[in-house]
């Protein structure tokens, strides 16, 4: 905004100046259009739902169209505890993945490697979804399931039968769809740390871990963390390969990782096709707002958080 | 499988050019025939292209169908979209289409939407379902099944295939204490319609507490996508059970079920066992909204239903409704020979009569749509 007024301030302003600065104003304002547009259309469709339900749409647990009783609380919980499973794994590997080929990697080896880690996220996720259907779900029935059952079958994540699909099979195939983001993001990041900081470190005596320790990770705090952000967004709003593997059955919220369960755009994506006018397109509407409401407050939360993290990320060096 | 796609391609791409003259060649002869075949043809209407979308399950059928169509009569292209029974139902209410297609009937209050006067509903095909099982050492319709059996299995009472109310009509079985996996579709569709329905007409419990429709709160089991869904979940899983179309279950080569009709004998999901349920229905409502659950004949199979053309009564485009009413009738006569190689089963006499009359209903102006 300062820059624009400060523009106008100047006498004799050239004309490709003018038509640039216009048209970088109208690609913000289609921005805008295009994100106000949405929350238009997705609170007024909404809105026969949330007139007759309220705040109970969060709460209740059946989405019953044949009684027009419409509850999203599995759905909700589906979304955060898959998002969050997902988070759990693939920030460890991501990142773990982005230091090596950054600082362990031979230099031959990094640009395959990187590569490799590339062409993950280029995976469309319905090829994720059949992966996770017809192998890894498979698998985990008849291997992975009756094995955890065995071994730590004592704690509340590894409760009842081994279906295969349910929120194990959705958290996994999360977790691999992600990873390459995080482990982009992550290596870009640290890739621009400057050699002169760790050269600094190493002359003072500092081992591999402590450079990487003191240095790399401070200074790509945040770029890392951006990564985090996008690859929770991902997880949060991913429909095809979710809703191939979740098992799509509104259970009770239990902490057991076998258990089926839903997740909001896994609703939408299996009713609408068939969803009659009235309150149940408009329940499926309103499942729509509360996915995008719950990617909102968690990119402002993240935001606050790098807003934090942001002035003291390297300490005592100036960059 | 992808190299082979690869070499297909590779192929085509090297038979490009005569293709492509062939097919402009063949165009042109397509567009001289037209004309002198319009000619022959004094009633055809001026237009030549009619929009539909709705249910999935049609699909297949319909395609073949259209791709037919177009080469008879007034050469009537007809686009069809396969985006579900409840999006052709909102397209049809919004005037986007010409006419619908949906596997279960309009509700009331669906049907009280309207802003273009009645709605007609013509029977246009009818689907047979399979109950599938995965069971090792039982092969396909060795297991007997009834209705208030499936009911408790969906409901989630029986939990194991040793059931005692199992093992009373499998004596020749020995059935497994397996835990049953139900599995059933989680996104919308005509299949759950029909099975849903068939559920509540043989179980007051599953009437009272689920009900029938496209979706439902299902008390217990996995959702898969699709037929492929259920039936990808049923073969991984042993001690499984689903419900599929038959077509689905028999390409396949999935295990199905013998079910117990009204009557009381045991029949395997046919064509036939599903035309006879619909010839033998009593008390047909006049809007022709019914399902054919549960049918009361020696040879019924009980768990079959229609799927519905749905288009306005009033045309508002008198060549328009003209071409749509010649269309409709063309795909519940001659577009019937195309149902069984596809597993979906023909029209009965009886429906196809009184599907004749409510094409005739199609009103044009003043005058029926249908000139016969």
């Amino acid at each position: 905004m300062n820059r624009f007024i400060r523009l106008k301030g100047i006498q004799g302003i050239r004309l490709g100046d003018l038509i640039f600065r216009g048209m970088t104003l109208m690609s913000v304002f289609i921005v805008i259009t295009i994100v106000v547009g949405i929350t238009w259309i997705l609170v007024a469709d909404s809105m026969p739902m949330i007139q007759q339900a309220g705040f109970n749409f969060l709460i209740r647990q059946d989405f019953d169209p044949v009684h027009d009783i419409y509850g999203v609380l599995p759905a909700i919980y589906g979304t955060l505890v898959t998002s969050a499973f997902a988070l759990i794994f693939a920030i460890p590997v991501g990142v773990g993945t982005a230091i090596f080929l950054v600082e362990y990697c031979p230099h031959r080896l990094r640009i395959p490697l990187a590569f490799f880690a590339d062409l993950l996220a280029a995976v469309p996720s319905v090829v994720f979804g059949l992966w996770g259907f017809l192998i890894l779900a498979r698998w985990l029935q008849h291997t992975g399931q009756p094995w955890l059952q065995q071994h730590l079958g004592f704690l509340p994540f590894f409760k009842g039968p081994p279906l295969g699909v349910g929120i194990l099979a959705a958290g996994m195939v999360l977790t691999i769809m992600i990873l390459p983001l995080i482990v982009a993001v992550s290596r870009e990041v640290m890739l621009t740390v400057p050699c002169s900081q760790r050269e600094a470190l190493l002359a003072l005596g500092a081992t591999r871990w402590e450079v990487i320790r003191h240095t790399v990770l401070p200074l790509s705090r945040v770029g890392i963390f951006g990564g985090i952000i996008l690859a929770l967004g991902r997880a949060l709003g991913e429909t095809m390969a979710v809703t191939m593997v979740i098992g799509n059955q509104a259970t009770k919220p239990s902490l057991s990782l076998f258990d089926t369960g839903y997740t909001l755009s896994s609703v939408i994506a299996n009713q609408f096709g068939e969803a009659t006018p009235g309150l149940f397109l408009s329940a499926l509407v309103e499942a729509g707002l509360v996915v995008f409401l719950i990617t909102m407050i968690t990119n402002i939360l993240a935001r606050v958080l790098i807003s934090r993290l942001g002035p003291r990320y390297a300490p005592g060096v100036k960059v | 499988m992808l190299w082979r796609v690869w070499k297909q391609v590779q192929l085509r791409r090297s038979n490009f050019g005569p293709a492509l003259l062939l097919s402009l060649v063949m165009l042109l002869a397509a567009c001289g025939g037209g004309g002198g075949s319009q000619a022959n043809t004094a009633s055809c209407s001026s237009v030549n292209r009619l929009n539909g979308g709705g249910s999935t399950f049609d699909n297949p059928l319909f395609s073949k169908m259209f791709v037919q169509y177009a080469n008879v009569g007034c050469h009537v292209h007809v686009n069809y979209q396969s985006i579900g029974s409840g999006a052709g139902i909102n397209n049809l209410l919004q005037n986007i289409v010409d006419f619908g297609a949906t596997d279960s009937p309009m509700k009331d209050a669906d049907l009280a939407k309207s802003k273009n006067g009645p709605i007609i509903h013509i029977p246009v095909t009818l689907g047979t379902e399979a109950i599938i099982y995965n069971l090792p050492g039982i092969s396909s319709q060795k297991l007997k099944l009834t209705g208030p059996i499936i009911a408790d299995i969906y409901l989630g009472n029986s939990k194991y295939w040793d059931d005692s109310a199992i093992k009373q009509i499998n004596l020749d079985l020995s059935l497994p204490h397996t835990p049953i996996s139900v599995v059933h579709r989680s996104d919308g569709s005509g299949t759950t319609a029909i099975f849903t329905h068939y559920l509540a007409d043989v179980s007051p419990d599953w009437k009272s507490k689920i009900g029938s429709g496209t979706t439902v709160a299902w008390p217990t089991g996995v959702g898969g996508k699709g037929n492929e869904g259920v039936a990808g979940q049923v073969q991984g899983t042993t001690g499984a059970i689903g419900y599929t179309e038959l077509a689905y279950a028999v390409n396949n080569n999935i295990n199905y079920a013998q079910i117990k009709n009204k009557v009381g004998n045991f029949l395997s999901p046919s064509l036939d066992g599903g035309k006879e349920a619909a010839a033998n229905v009593t008390d047909i409502p006049d809007d022709l909204r019914f399902f054919i659950t549960n049918a009361d004949a020696d040879k019924a199979y009980p768990i079959s239903g229609f799927s519905w053309v749905i288009v306005y009564q009033n045309q508002s485009n008198a060549i328009k409704g003209q071409a749509l009413a010649d269309l409709l009738w063309w795909m519940v006569h001659d577009g019937q020979q195309y149902s069984a190689p596809l597993t979906y089963a023909p029209l009965p006499d009886a429906i196809v009569k009184k599907d004749e009359a409510k094409i005739k209903l199609l009103k044009c102006g003043n005058s029926s749509c249908y000139k016969g």
